[in-house]
């Protein structure tokens, strides 16, 4: 038997290396490092996109090596954070979620595959389309969907809502365009003051990367030589303005200009990970800020008030999802070089689907803050003090 | 998430600088400190308790401080802890509060607070509005910015007079776990003021939201901040040789405000006047007899109370239109004499 498999596996080997990739799905070249029956292989090799570099002499390899368990693990959080946020449209539509709502889904390589990329002990800060990060930095799907519901039991109490949900070393969700951008570069700061050998990600769209005080911050985290990973993630569109209608120049990663800069494939999670990686190693190093520019893209529009195709066709949308959507192709990926089966990925589907549900249950009947948590936190570690009301004779309570 | 402990102080932008010497009190073997050099102390003292506290802004390093207020920090802390900045308000302030969020105290100086308006929605909207909706997790050339930065929840705003209101407030202020706006007078910064051996000393602090008495008077309350507290004093002197007694109370902090000592004041006193340096529209003195109207103390009133304020313009260039346009010591004394209608 033993004897037997091993001339299969030398024919197979010999016919993969002289048919090459014509063998495989285009972009990947299979590296057969372990070989038992009835297993999965527990790790494959895969080439990624290169990236384009700016100010770079060389930038993250071409190749990723991807573990079984890791790809089941980024399958199931990129397919939970793409749920989540199908099942936000749907409660939104509902009128169970109101006020801002902007959604993820599409984007997920990028969240997960940065993640991936740095550790829980970095620090992250983002805009408003932030659920994806909520996710990755720590949060639940049931805190997540209660902050979107405006529940007590919502990441922020329900008080922050869509755009202002934090965990720990995560700066939110920030409603202000560009605004996030200093903030990062000042826990940057922090990080190096502090020489824990942390760094902060700081991410903001193609339309903020037009700001000002982008352009401010670039200037003093390269004077400072601060820790910190730009990133721009460029789905195309700033709201209803495509990139080529708002920017003198789209090459986003490298508007840095003095500032070592990438231009990453945002739909392919390994891609991804691997240019993080560059970079974090990049700052950790004492180099100064780096920027990536991840090229992505989002199915929903701007937000739920935007049906998304006044300025984009549904063919456009439709070529993305079946051509180049993160999650299919790490799926395809698996399954074609037996790191997963098809059941097994099915049965990862139907336990996001129930955590989903669970979760949206939990987000329709959790009870609204109580009234009397309206002035609360409005400074932290002082002592309780009066707050005015409405009119003169309303005094309510404030505590820290 | 830390809590944001960002903290702003600048300087006002003055067209003309006036040099004036004034001796508040006179007792044997007393301490004569400037309002500059209690800022820096207060600055030097705090940064050597705690290793979390760093400045930064324009000049404040190298330079010594635009108007000499960090004179001598670069020299002993290093670029670590006194960081020159580039002119980019928006982008430093953010950086500031950043920071802030990260866990160190940083102390972000506004060269004026003209300046901040460029910062103003990193000061509204990242630093004063975060903590509040984070639920606890983790919540923007020459005018009085009381007012602005008064109207806003989730600020502290402070403004003090003296060298140890300077001092004391100031190091409260570093001290404190969420954003204080400090509303520095540069007109004020040159002038001395007795300081006590208590100020002197290194754990010396005042507290937020607490005002004081600097004269006590039994005919009329005037109720001020910054500059014009000194003012208020003039005029009660002068006032005084008539045998009208004023009681002065110093605000020290704008917010939250010690509206309980001005009211006890006007109990007693029966008669109030506001004085700012400030527009009138909107401003501290409106915020002051709204509060008195709404409170205990209205009954008291035998007159209404009334505001002496900036004049209601763009602050002027020519040195008299200058002079004009912010309360003169004759202003406050005619309207202390229309309100008690002498």
């Amino acid at each position: 038997m033993q004897k037997m498999l091993t001339i299969i596996s030398n024919v197979l080997r010999g016919s993969a290396s002289r048919n090459g990739a014509e063998m495989v799905s285009e972009g990947t070249r299979v590296v057969v490092s372990a070989r038992t029956y009835a297993d999965f292989t527990p790790q494959a090799t895969f080439d990624i996109k290169k990236c384009d570099l700016h100010r770079l002499e060389e930038g993250p390899p071409q190749q990723a090596v991807l573990t079984r368990e890791e790809g089941l693990q980024y399958y199931r959080t990129m397919q939970t954070m793409r749920r989540m946020e199908l099942k936000a449209d749907q409660l939104y539509k509902q009128k169970i979620i109101r006020g801002f709502c902007h959604l993820y889904d599409g984007q997920e390589a990028c969240a997960v595959g940065i993640e991936a990329g740095i550790n829980l002990t970095d620090h992250l800060i983002t805009a408003y389309r932030a659920h994806g990060y909520t996710l990755t930095r720590g949060g639940t799907v049931r805190e997540i969907l209660a902050e979107l519901t405006g529940r007590r039991g919502g990441i922020a109490k329900g008080k922050g809502g869509s755009m202002h949900m934090y965990t720990k070393n995560f700066y939110g969700g920030n409603g202000i365009v560009g605004a996030q951008v200093p903030l990062g570069a000042g826990v940057a700061l922090a990080c190096k003051y502090q020489e824990k050998n942390e760094l902060c990600v700081c991410l903001y769209g193609d339309g903020a990367a037009n700001q000002g005080q982008i352009f401010e911050t670039y200037n003093m985290a390269s004077l400072w030589k601060l820790p910190c990973i730009f990133i721009c993630e460029n789905n195309k569109y700033g709201m209803g303005t495509s990139v080529e209608r708002a920017a003198a120049s789209t090459d986003y990663y490298k508007r840095g200009d003095f500032i070592p800069g990438l231009r990453v494939d945002g739909m392919d999670v390994l891609c991804v990970r691997e240019a993080t990686k560059f970079a974090a190693e990049h700052c950790r190093s004492g180099k100064g800020p780096i920027l990536m520019e991840l090229q992505t893209y989002r199915y929903h529009g701007h937000s739920m008030s935007d049906p998304g195709i006044s300025y984009r066709t549904r063919e456009e949308i439709q070529e993305v999802r079946s051509k180049s959507d993160p999650i299919s192709m790490l799926k395809d990926r698996m399954l074609n070089n037996n790191m997963a089966s098809v059941e097994e990925l099915k049965e990862i589907d139907v336990e996001v689907r129930k955590e989903i549900e669970d979760a949206a249950q939990f987000a329709t009947t959790d009870p609204e803050p109580p009234l009397d948590d309206l002035c609360n936190h409005l400074f932290y570690n002082d002592p309780p003090i009066e707050v005015r009301g409405t009119n003169p004779w309303t005094k309510l309570k404030s505590v820290s | 998430m830390a809590s944001l402990r960002c903290f702003l102080r600048s300087g006002r932008n003055a067209v003309s600088v006036i040099l004036r010497r004034e001796f508040h009190k006179t007792s044997p073997a007393a301490l004569q400190v400037t309002v500059r050099d209690a800022l820096n102390q207060a600055m030097d003292e705090e940064l050597e308790r705690d290793e979390r506290v760093f400045l930064l802004g324009e000049e404040v390093a190298q330079y010594d401080g635009a108007y000499k207020v960090s004179r001598g920090l670069w020299k002993k802390y290093g670029d670590k802890r006194i960081i020159d900045t580039p002119i980019t308000e928006m982008g430093f302030a953010g950086i500031a509060v950043g920071a802030a969020m990260a866990g160190l105290r940083p102390i972000c100086e506004f060269m004026t607070f003209n300046f901040s308006m460029q910062a103003i929605d990193q000061v509204i909207n990242s630093a004063a509005k975060t903590y509040y909706m984070s639920a606890g997790v983790a919540a923007q050339h020459s005018q009085c910015f009381a007012a602005w930065y008064g109207h806003c929840p989730g600020l502290k705003v402070i403004s003090p007079w003296s060298a140890e209101d300077a001092k004391g407030l100031l190091k409260s202020a570093i001290r404190d776990d969420n954003p204080v706006v400090v509303l520095e007078n540069e007109l004020m910064y040159g002038v001395p003021f007795e300081m006590s051996e208590e100020a002197q000393s290194k754990d010396f602090t005042i507290p937020i939201g607490k005002a004081k008495v600097e004269r006590q008077g039994s005919h009329i309350t005037l109720v001020s901040h910054s500059r014009m507290v000194g003012h208020c004093l003039d005029a009660a002197a002068v006032l005084a040789k008539e045998g009208i007694e004023c009681e002065v109370i110093n605000l020290r902090t704008i917010r939250p405000m010690d509206i309980d000592t001005i009211e006890a004041s006007v109990m007693k006193t029966n008669h109030l006047i506001t004085v700012e340096g400030g527009w009138p529209q909107f401003g501290v003195g409106a915020e002051i007899c709204a509060r008195i109207m709404e409170g205990q103390a209205f009954n008291y009133l035998d007159a209404p109370a009334i505001r002496v304020t900036g004049v209601d313009i763009p602050m002027p260039y020519a040195k008299i239109l200058e002079d004009h346009s912010t309360p003169q010591i004759k202003d406050i004394i005619f309207s202390v004499k229309k309100t008690l209608n002498v």
